[in-house]
């Protein structure tokens, strides 16, 4: 198991939004859910999609297309929330589909490439080399951070 | 945490509260130097803090405390009197102790003060009887122990009210148990009360109350969806779960609350260690010390009373040759009281002082600005007293050690209004005054009134709500009026600022805005009225505050999220925010885009006139679409130009023109600084007018006016007569001709 770098294999729930392919650590990752309906807040940004009553805990949903640009996905009711734990609760993102569970081992990572753009760079860690393409490994605690969150009082 | 560690962790815990137990029965033997029994359980409370020592090893606290001890011992053994000087000893002991407690639990060590001077006075009072009291006490310990706890059996049989508490838990003896000193027997001896209190870790209780507020919510949606049921079986079990849950949340709120007291402990000694540094004779009243409060809420106000307290000894009660001289008793009076009064606790803190002093207090807020001159004039006695709120405010002459730095009532106010309470005084000179907080009852749950706005549902806090008044479609013409972009409601002859909660979040109403019946939900925030116009209102209902996530931190429009009985989910508005806006509104009140010029809008346009005060009586209307804003300057920033008066304004310059004079009136003192700015081509100019009275479209009864140059015509407006102003003229006179200094310089500026 352990070669080279003496880091372990790791295992990263993949998501698509868009074009991209995501990865995060399974660990990281609370439950996966289909479409729940949301409760819209007035004057958010247009990243935060609404409010999700999970089990009677109140989670923002933070939109990914939002997040990274995109247009809104054509049927939202297609989209999944991917529950993740962050330091102060948990949130949701809402990512177009949910794949499968992977274990990739330490040798397909590189470092994130420093041409990244904007929205992509705050968020994206490195990147998994796969047989069909890339990988992003991002981290939930930036993927969730919006923009405005610094404002706070 | 190793075993040791565990052990010391349970003797800080423990040495605190004994602690405490210490400060209250010192002073109560100050009162009642020959009861024995509080002789001996403070004796008791001393040992038990020296005894853990031995094992702890803590060799300071070790030494202070057993001199301690020795004295005490005197006095129980009768062979010294208690007197002022060893209660002021003792006090200093417990705060010693208290320095080594805290010390220990930030450094793990005792650190470096000594305290040998104070063991060595302890000793020296104990003299008279050290020699042969001190060596033998260790001995016979035992016995002694045996007597007090004998004793203390008697007293608890005969119902002894003193002691309100239970039991402290012991801390964990066990390691000590196997060892040698001798104040073993003691540890055993006291584990025969019977355990009727556990301590319970903070976090866990705080989990049972989030998970009673979810079943709270279940319960909520049961009941909701077995409406509509006809099973009679399964309805009579919802109505039993129903019944059970609202039990349980009635339970586990009582777990979080405390008495009182546990705040209030500490204020006789406070009182009594202030009251000597002023040089005052204070006596301290307490009464409802047993009314409960969130445990949050306890700590919450614990800094505020205290300040409260402190200003009611050294700016409230006289020092006694000044109070023999109006008559009063030497000894000054403070009265705490709590009593429970609808959904809130209210706490009183009087005293029998000089009471506020009105003028003092009109001038400083003069001087420091926080009020114009008129408005200090048009004050109200008690209004004027709640100035001590405001932010930078003390008429302390000299800054003293307790108060006096202008920070503090107003930091009283924030952190009560934080957890969402609300202060007030009241004051009679030469009485003295009264500090009343209203604090609710618990944070987690509270009522709120359902509403909605463009379809979806909001709550907002019912202590806010003062009224609800229907805002229906056809009668909108009458009562509500706009200034500018800026909507007001007439509300039994107020002007109410109203904000439309749709345009306040920016989300579509209903299809057409004024379609359709509207509420307005009238709001009181620290005394700023305003209506929050919503499309329905639904229920009152008791809702579980869920603090929103990181991502919309930033939102400061929304206190939380609560989850409702059909698992939706509503937003909480808070109305502190809410009100900030209207109140911006309210200032900024009037920008007028109307672009017609002063000339050309005479009669013309919406039709709405500005009604004005001219001079002492005339009442004057400025038609609407001319008025860009309404200013209410200080008449301190108006200054002289040749002979016009001017003001700096929004960085650039305001001619100032004096309407009375223009019109022909006998010129009269601008004393108001009320200034209606209306536009002349692409400048702003400020008409001088004594008073702002209302805006209305109801003009009656015209009759056109010639030869009086200023004045178009007359008219009747709510009866009374009223001279319609030609602001053309205005204008071109007002700013030529006339010396608009003249009414400000007699106003004696």
């Amino acid at each position: 198991m352990k070669e080279g770098t003496g880091a372990a294999p790791r295992q990263l729930v993949t998501f698509k939004t868009g074009e991209y392919s995501f990865g995060i650590d399974v660990l990281e990752v609370q439950e996966v859910l289909r479409h729940q309906h949301m409760t819209p807040v007035p004057l958010a940004t247009s990243e935060v999609r609404g409010l999700i009553n999970l089990r009677g805990h109140i989670v923002t949903a933070v939109g990914m297309r939002e997040r990274l640009g995109l247009d809104s996905a054509l049927d939202v009711r297609e989209q999944m929330n991917l529950i993740v734990s962050l330091k102060d609760g948990a949130a949701s993102l809402v990512v177009d589909s949910v794949g499968d569970v992977i274990t990739l081992e330490p040798e397909r990572y590189r470092p994130r490439p420093s041409t990244l753009a904007a929205p992509l760079r705050e968020m994206v860690t490195g990147v998994y080399q796969l047989d069909k393409g890339l990988l992003l490994h991002i981290d939930a605690e930036a993927a969730c951070k919006v923009c405005e969150e610094e404002v706070r009082g | 945490m190793s075993e040791q560690d565990e052990l010391l962790n349970d003797f800080l815990v423990e040495s605190k509260e004994n602690l405490d137990h210490l400060d209250e029965e010192l002073l109560a033997l100050e009162g009642s130097p020959e009861d024995s029994d509080l002789i001996n359980a403070i004796f008791r409370r001393l040992h038990t803090i020296k005894g853990v020592c031995g094992f702890l090893e803590l060799k300071k606290l070790e030494s202070v405390s057993h001199a301690g001890e020795t004295l005490l011992g005197a006095l129980r053994a009768n062979e010294l009197k208690v007197t002022d000087h060893i209660i002021t000893l003792l006090l200093t002991l417990c705060d010693a102790i208290r320095t080594i407690v805290t010390c220990i639990e930030e450094t793990k060590g005792e650190g470096t003060q000594s305290f040998e001077q104070l063991a060595a006075e302890l000793l020296a009072a104990a003299k008279p009887a050290e020699q042969d009291a001190a060596p033998k006490k260790e001995l016979s310990l035992d016995e002694e122990f045996e007597l007090i706890l004998a004793q203390r059996e008697a007293a608890e049989s005969g119902g002894e009210p003193l002691e309100a508490k239970p039991e402290e838990p012991k801390p964990a003896p066990t390691p000590a148990r196997t060892e040698p000193p001798q104040e073993q027997p003691e540890q055993a001896s006291r584990a025969a009360p019977q355990e009727s209190s556990l301590r319970v870790d903070v976090q866990l209780l705080d989990h049972l109350m989030n998970l009673a507020g979810e079943l709270v919510l279940a319960r909520n949606q049961i009941l909701q969806t077995t409406k509509s049921l006809s099973d009679m079986n399964f309805r009579a079990i919802t109505q039993r779960l129903n019944l059970v849950t609202s039990e349980l949340q009635e339970g586990v709120m009582k777990t979080r609350m405390q008495p009182i007291n546990t705040v209030w402990g500490k204020f006789p000694r406070v009182v009594r260690d202030l009251a000597i540094q002023c040089k005052k004779q204070v006596r301290l009243e307490m009464w409802g010390k047993e009314t409960e409060l969130d445990k949050t809420l306890i700590e919450a106000i614990k800094d505020p009373l205290t300040h409260i307290v402190r200003n009611s000894i050294d700016h409230g009660i006289e020092v006694p040759e000044k109070r023999a001289a109006v008559g009063k008793e030497a000894e000054g009076c403070i009265t705490m009281s709590a009593f429970q009064e609808g959904g809130y606790v209210v706490i009183e803190i009087s005293d029998d002082g000089a009471g506020l002093n009105t003028e003092k207090i009109r001038d400083r807020a003069l001087q420091r600005g926080l009020i114009s001159r008129e408005k200090a004039q048009a004050m109200s006695e008690a209004d004027v007293h709640r100035l001590i709120f405001a932010p930078g405010f003390s008429t302390a002459d000299t800054v003293t050690n307790l108060s006096g730095r202008g920070v503090g009532m107003d930091v009283v106010k924030s952190s009560v209004e934080k957890i969402g309470g609300q202060v007030d005084i009241s004051s009679r000179a030469g009485q003295g005054s009264t500090i009343r907080l209203k604090i609710p009852l618990t944070l987690a749950i509270i009522p709120a009134l359902l509403l909605s706005c463009a379809s979806q549902r909001f709550a907002v806090p019912q202590s806010a709500i003062m009224e609800l008044v229907q805002l229906s479609a056809t009668e909108k013409s009458g009562l509500l009026s706009w200034i500018g972009d800026y909507p007001f409601y007439k509300l039994r002859g107020d002007l109410l600022p109203l904000l439309y909660l749709s345009r306040q979040l920016a989300v579509e109403s209903h299809p057409r805005e004024d379609a359709g019946d509207k509420v307005i939900v009238v709001l009181d925030v620290d005394g700023c009225r305003f209506g929050v116009v919503v499309d329905e209102v639904h229920d009152t209902e008791e809702i579980v505050v869920k603090p929103l996530g990181r991502q919309l931190g930033n939102l400061a429009v929304y206190a939380g999220a609560t989850i409702l009985g059909d698992g939706q989910i509503a937003l909480i508005l808070d109305p502190v925010v809410l009100a900030r806006e209207a109140k911006v509104e309210q200032r900024e009140a009037v920008e007028v885009r109307a672009a017609a010029t002063a000339a050309a809008s005479l009669g013309e346009g919406t039709g709405q006139l500005l009604i004005v005060q001219v001079g002492s009586e005339v009442r004057a209307a400025i038609p609407l679409d001319c008025v860009r804003r309404l200013e209410e300057f200080s008449l301190r920033d108006v200054e002289c130009v040749g002979k016009s008066a001017v003001i700096q304004y929004r960085g650039s310059i305001l001619q100032l023109v004096d309407v009375a004079g223009t019109i022909g009136m006998r010129s009269e003192p601008w004393t108001s600084g009320n200034v209606v700015v209306v536009a002349s081509g692409d400048a702003l100019v400020g008409l001088q007018v004594q008073g702002i009275l209302d805006v209305s479209c109801e003009l009656s009864a015209v009759k056109p006016v010639t030869g009086k140059p200023g004045i178009t015509s007359y008219g009747v407006i709510q009866g009374k007569v009223i001279a319609l102003l030609d602001v053309a003229h205005l204008l071109s006179h007002g700013l030529e001709a006339t010396d608009s200094r003249v009414g400000f310089e007699q106003a004696g500026v």
